[in-house]
């Protein structure tokens, strides 16, 4: 198991470095100089060569990225050019929210996709599988950012129960206050993963059933319960990878979802990284968010070896 | 992704007989579902191809009285949007470029993957590595962010979001062509003409294309959904489409600061991806049942 974790340790080396290639990279598909917007729009030839000086645009890109890459190993990501905040810092404020979010986001998704799931996988084509098929569908092809807003229309601006936008006052904690601000977004984000999950372990779930195993223990006589245990047992593999992989995506495609629901996490800086054309500040939220999926994929493959013997053989 | 997988292959191999694909569109047609969609979808993508000859209200006219008006309003069956323009005109014309930007960055992805991904899987080795440890990188992003801070860094436009979109899904194809040319490499067929001295060439196009094409086509069919919802989700943030172009995600947008005052003309273009994207999904899978043989 060790050697295992090891080698997959030694392996995500590489991956790490080409995101942070990759996210370096951004700022210099970018058209136009990075500083245009921290530059009066009169500025001296002179006073932007300094600029350039000052943030290390000059340099040859090699070294720029060797720079960048140095100083980000140490937890530095730079400085945000429109608030001349420190980008590690503004990252870590955020970061907060968005896990908080798509935690529980992937808690609901994963939770009722699994009843869905195994529900219609074990009572294949009745109408229970039937209506579970159409609402998964419907959760797989939702643009989730309509959802938002059908929700907010029905209950904040028709029934008035919960708040709009938002993550209520102050600092975050658990109480109603700030919780009844998480509700309709953490349900709207759900509802792809909730449909992922659902068709996922419906088919594994029906293919297993076929399968001879489960005639022989049903011919040995074992109850209902035990034979679901040993279905539930086999579909956990794969289940466990399709769950990391969607809350991977939940933490990095909360994006549209914070826009809707003004939430103050990465995609809400994302966005106004973007739109002020801050491009240290979205290199550096891309940064941490691409990281946090690639650790995540590692922890999902160790997870997987543990759980499954036949993975480490291979 | 290796239930994908499998499942694609297992298409692969079903040995082709004369008339396959007729055999698949009879198969298509006698599933409702299917045929339902693919008639609503035809019947979209009509009105928005004819949009203008439709006699239609200008749906760039606006008019400062007639701001917001509900559905149901005489002369406007579908309302008015916040500058007074008619929502059944803009939700009309707001098709075509809906339609164009949720299709063609999965045709183009289509195209650059099968050739990346079947170059990958025939010829092996170093270029097999390659293509696919660089295409490793891609996977290291979620497609979303992936989406966002490509055309985010390139700056708003609808050039650049069909660019970003694009690179976002020419990866998955590759993986899926790789995958399905790699299962076909090995068969007899493929050995017998090379033996009677078949060029790699004449080998991917003729014995390799025609067997791998339809199962990469089937999953990229899966991908328009997606798109769709990913590219109305651009112009929905500010980075596709400019106003005052009709689009649909553009338009719920700049309707959100609406929905206080008439919330359900604010959801009809959502209304309208959601419609799409399921009328894909559900054809799309229609179609990979038609495809495969066992069942």
């Amino acid at each position: 198991m060790l050697a295992f974790i090891a080698k997959r340790l030694l392996l995500v080396l590489p991956v790490v470095f080409a995101v942070a290639l990759v996210c370096f990279m951004l700022v210099h598909i970018a058209p136009g100089d990075p500083l245009v917007s921290v530059l009066p729009p009169d500025a001296s030839a002179q006073l932007a060569e300094q600029m350039k000086r000052a943030y290390g645009f000059d340099r040859p890109l090699p070294v720029q990225f060797g720079i960048w890459l140095w100083k980000a190993v140490h937890g530095d990501l730079g400085t945000s050019i429109a608030s001349g905040r420190s980008v590690a810092e503004e990252v870590f404020r955020a970061v907060g929210n968005t896990l908080r979010l798509a935690f529980l986001a992937a808690f609901l998704g994963f939770a009722f996709g699994a009843l869905f799931g195994f529900t219609a996988g074990y009572f294949r084509d009745s109408w229970i599988d039937r209506v579970v098929t159409i609402i998964s569908i419907a959760g797989v092809s939702m643009p989730h950012y309509w959802l938002g807003m059908v929700l907010v229309i029905v209950f904040s601006v028709q029934l008035g129960w919960l708040p709009a936008v938002g993550a209520g006052p102050g600092g975050w904690a658990w109480d109603w206050d700030h919780f009844q601000h998480i509700i309709l977004p953490a349900v709207t984000m759900s509802v792809i993963p909730m449909g992922i999950v659902t068709r996922t372990i419906r088919a594994l779930v029906g293919d297993l059933l076929s399968q001879e195993f489960v005639l022989a223990l049903r011919a040995k006589g074992l109850n209902e319960l035990r034979v679901f245990k040993h279905v539930a047992k086999n579909a956990a593999p794969t289940t466990i990878a399709i769950m990391g992989l969607q809350l991977g995506y939940l933490l990095g495609g909360s994006i549209l979802i914070e826009f809707v629901f003004s939430w103050p996490g990465t995609g809400f800086l994302l966005n106004s990284a973007i739109f002020q054309r801050d491009l240290p500040l979205l290199q550096g939220t891309i940064l941490v968010l691409a990281m946090f999926f690639v650790f995540l994929n590692l922890i999902v493959d160790v997870l997987q070896a543990a759980i499954d013997p036949r993975i480490k053989r291979g | 992704m290796t239930i994908v997988a499998t499942d694609i292959v297992r298409i692969a191999v079903v040995d082709k007989a004369r008339g396959y694909w007729t055999n698949v569109g009879r198969r298509l047609m006698r599933d409702p579902v299917s045929v339902l969609c693919a008639v609503v979808l035809i019947l979209i993508a009509l009105a928005a191809i004819f949009a203008p000859y439709l006699s239609l209200a200008d749906p760039f006219l606006g008019s400062m009285i007639r701001r917001l008006r509900p559905i149901g309003t005489p002369g406007y069956p579908l309302g008015t949007d916040e500058l007074g323009r008619d929502m059944l005109s803009r939700l009309v014309h707001g098709g075509r470029l809906s339609l164009l930007i949720g299709l063609l960055p999965v045709v183009t992805a289509f195209v650059i993957g099968t050739t990346l991904g079947v170059s990958a899987g025939y010829v092996g080795g170093f270029v097999n590595q390659t293509i696919m440890r660089t295409v490793d990188v891609f996977y290291a992003f979620p497609s979303v962010l992936l989406a966002i801070a490509i055309s985010g860094a390139l700056g708003a436009g609808i050039t650049n979001s069909l660019v970003s979109l694009t690179i976002v899904f020419i990866p998955p194809i590759v993986r899926v062509a790789e995958s399905v040319t790699t299962s076909v490499r090995g068969l007899d067929f493929v050995n017998a003409a090379r033996a009677s001295g078949a060029g790699p060439l004449t080998i991917m196009r003729v014995h390799v294309l025609g067997n791998v094409l339809g199962p990469i086509f089937v999953y990229s069919t899966s991908l328009i959904s997606v798109c769709m919802i990913l590219a109305a989700g651009l112009s929905f943030l500010g980075l596709g489409t400019k106003p005052p172009q009709p689009e649909w995600g553009l338009m719920l947008n700049t309707l959100r600061t609406a929905i206080y005052i008439n919330p359900w003309v604010a959801a009809l273009p959502g209304a309208m991806i959601f419609t799409v994207s399921i009328c894909f999904n559900l054809l799309s899978d229609g179609m990979r049942s038609a495809m495969d043989v066992r069942s």
